[in-house]
């Protein structure tokens, strides 16, 4: 893979200045370049899982069973966002699944016990999400751990912490319900509502997914704070010395998945009216699957925002479908892990016949 | 390349031994007792076929996959499908959020009926309630006792978790325990802190709760052969699922502990230890009873507007005792994994 700073090619090239040609400039053609981009591969992968499903279940080819996917996708996919930029930034979190249930939780019980207008605990449940994030990228950078490790042990303790806080101020393991307090209709609205197309209820996630996801594009190809992202997850130590905040970069990074935890766990708290303190264990896997079949590589300094977003849709639409499809659930898991599998490999090839030379 | 390099006439020979021996244990070692044998020869419970115009049911449950419980639950749904002349299509996700994914699943389906678990009834409510508005009938099963009217379902079929965990904490003063742990499997289920609370309410020693973690049985036993060497006043585990009394008997002897097992539920190794004393009761809720009755009052409902429990009232499938003197009647049933 390339180390380069700058991402490999953008979605609009600026036009050259000069046309004189020595060979060491060749423009490859335009689909070639198109190839090229990391998240082509996740798209093709995408049409060709969306055939197969609409091929092999009536029910899914209603409209409503896309509103279903989409929604599915749309919640995993807001957080498979921020874990794609910081996997490109070169780290993993594996704290990012609990870390939703963390942020649900504040905002529930401190919402409850102080007798406060929600917005108050949606206020403070953001200042936790964002200060776990900051602690995640802050113990990276002063114990030198790998990620996978630091985040290891954060994923537990959240997870423990989830339970014990729960219980020590409800008495049960899950939130008490806010849905008669002050502001709960209105913090609904934002986070939890539906809107209607031709009859059709799609929920208000999927809007969210998709702003943010131009969000993240935006900030990967056309900003500063974009390179350094490629800079520091294509090698730390160049980035660092040609003058990129490394350590600035990181924990921002690690901010962005606690900022969208908060937003998930909202979405959750506001849709169901209490959290169970056990759950979003193993969601950060999926996360990163999404962001991986996506384009993203595991080594980091390679990947893309959209990507994710494909990846997320992949996900929901083989969950769903193999549900459609009315196939035996006792093999759900091997379905999945198959179609998975088959996405990636997809991806991989299409990125390899792009960029041949 | 072939580097221990033996002649060919002795290699062919290793071959012919090979497969003569293999030959040998696959016939002359077949088992007298047990296995897949005495297994098919049990009784099958299964009648005819309803002529009634065929329906789909969407049964849409909070279990993790590969749980025996559930799948008794599930057996019990297929037999009422099968002889209903119903399409079964069974999901499951232990996430509220997923669950009620695929009850939208469901819907999205156009199904005849959705039976539903209620463990997290919050989370359920809105596609519920969007079930109903679309005219596909719900009846809960399972969890979610406390909840099915006010969220509009056809009936209920399951036991009281409080009723039965008192139920249990009652037989314990009988039985003279005086401190008990109380094993929880899955935290975050309200269904199992439920059981705990009500043993805690009519037991008249001791009870503890004790957290384990239930998709890891290594770590099961270890977690509570720790908490039994810790304690070696507690007298009674108390398990809320068959596979963890399994455990705990075996926890209780590696600990070298006086303490007795009881548990919630049942299945096919259960029988035989209480059969032999390991184990000294079981309180069971006939998951099969309940998957069954989920889909027949469907059908019922259907075909003949019947309200299974009349439209107000539960229908209890629990607690009923299991111990050393009814435990004949049932063996039979729980080695096929109906019981």
């Amino acid at each position: 893979m390339s180390q380069t700073t700058a991402p490999a090619a953008s979605s609009s090239p600026p036009a050259p200045p000069v046309t004189h040609k020595d060979g060491r400039t060749n423009q490859r053609s335009l689909g070639r370049r198109l190839l090229a981009r990391p998240e082509v591969g996740a798209l093709i992968a995408a049409i060709g899982v969306y055939l197969f499903f609409f091929a092999a279940a009536p029910s899914f080819r209603e409209t409503s069973a896309l509103a279903t996917v989409l929604y599915q996708a749309s919640v995993m996919g807001i957080m498979a966002l921020p874990v794609a930029l910081l996997m490109i930034g070169g780290e993993f979190d594996l704290s990012a699944g609990v870390a939703v249930t963390t942020s649900a939780l504040t905002a529930a019980i401190l919402s409850f016990q102080l007798s406060m207008n929600v917005w108050t605990g949606v206020f403070l449940a953001l200042i936790v999400s964002l200060a776990v994030g900051a602690f995640n990228g802050w113990l990276l950078i002063k114990t030198r751990l790998p990620s996978f490790l630091v985040t290891l042990a954060s994923f537990l303790i959240l997870q423990g912490a989830n339970l014990a806080v729960t219980k020590i101020f409800t008495g049960n393991v899950a939130s008490d319900s806010i849905a008669d307090m002050d502001g709960f209709d209105q913090a609904k609205k934002v986070f939890a509502s539906e809107f209607s197309i031709g009859g059709v209820n799609f929920k208000i996630t999927i809007v969210y997914w998709l702003i943010f996801a131009a969000i993240a594009t935006w900030i990967l190809l056309r900003t500063k704070f974009g390179n350094w992202i490629f800079a520091v997850g294509g090698s730390k130590d160049s980035a660092r010395a040609v003058g990129v905040p490394v350590n600035f970069t990181k924990i921002a990074l690690f901010m962005g998945v606690g900022a969208c935890a908060w937003f998930v766990g909202m979405h959750l708290l506001f849709s169901f009216n209490t959290v169970q303190s056990g759950e979003g264990v193993g969601s950060e896997f999926l996360y990163i699957i999404a962001a991986v079949i996506g384009g993203c590589l595991l080594t980091g300094g390679y990947g893309s925002a959209i990507g994710s977003v494909i990846g997320a849709f992949i996900f929901g639409m083989v969950s769903q479908g193999i549900v459609y499809a009315n196939w035996n659930p006792d093999w759900f898991k091997a379905f999945l892990g198959v179609m998975l599998l088959v996405a990636a490999l997809v991806n991989l090839w299409v990125r390899r016949q792009a960029t041949r030379r | 390349m072939n580097r221990t390099f033996l002649p060919r006439s002795s290699r062919i020979a290793a071959v012919v031994a090979t497969a003569a021996a293999a030959a040998l244990v696959l016939t002359g070692c077949s088992s007298s007792s047990g296995g897949k044998k005495s297994e098919d020869e049990g009784a099958d419970a299964s009648a005819g076929k309803a002529s009634t115009p065929r329906m789909t049911i969407a049964m849409v449950t909070h279990a993790p996959s590969g749980d025996t419980f559930w799948d008794t639950i599930r057996k019990g749904a297929e037999a009422a499908a099968a002889k209903d002349n119903v399409k079964l299509i069974y999901s499951n996700d232990e996430t509220a959020g997923d669950q009620a994914n695929l009850v939208q699943n469901a819907i999205d389906q156009k199904v005849d009926g959705i039976a539903v678990t209620l463990a997290k009834p919050d989370a359920m409510k809105a596609v519920v309630a969007k079930a109903e508005a679309a005219g596909i009938p719900v009846v809960g099963f399972n969890a979610g006792l406390g909840v099915w009217k006010e969220q509009g379902l056809l009936s209920f079929f399951g036991q009281d978790e409080s009723v039965s965990g008192q139920a249990l904490g009652t037989k314990l003063n009988s039985t003279g325990a005086k401190h008990a742990v109380c094993v929880v499997q899955a935290q975050g289920d309200v269904n199992l802190e439920e059981r705990c609370a009500g043993v805690k309410k009519t037991f008249t020693g001791k009870t503890e709760t004790l957290y384990v973690n239930g998709t890891d049985m290594p770590s099961v036993k270890s977690t509570i052969t720790a908490k039994l060497n810790q304690d070696k006043a507690i007298d009674e585990v108390v398990t809320l699922g068959a596979p963890f009394a399994l455990t705990a008997a075996q926890s209780v002897s590696e600990a070298g502990s006086k303490a007795k097992v009881a548990t919630f539920d049942l299945n096919k190794d259960l029988i035989t230890a209480i059969e032999s004393g390991d184990i000294q009761f079981a309180v069971d809720q006939q998951p099969y009873l309940q998957g069954y009755l989920a889909v027949d009052s469907m059908w019922l409902f259907k075909n003949n507007g019947n309200y299974s429990g009349g439209g107000e009232q539960p229908v209890l499938t629990g607690p009923a005792f299991v111990d050393k003197s009814n435990v004949e009647k049932i063996a039979a049933f729980a080695a096929k994994g109906t019981r």
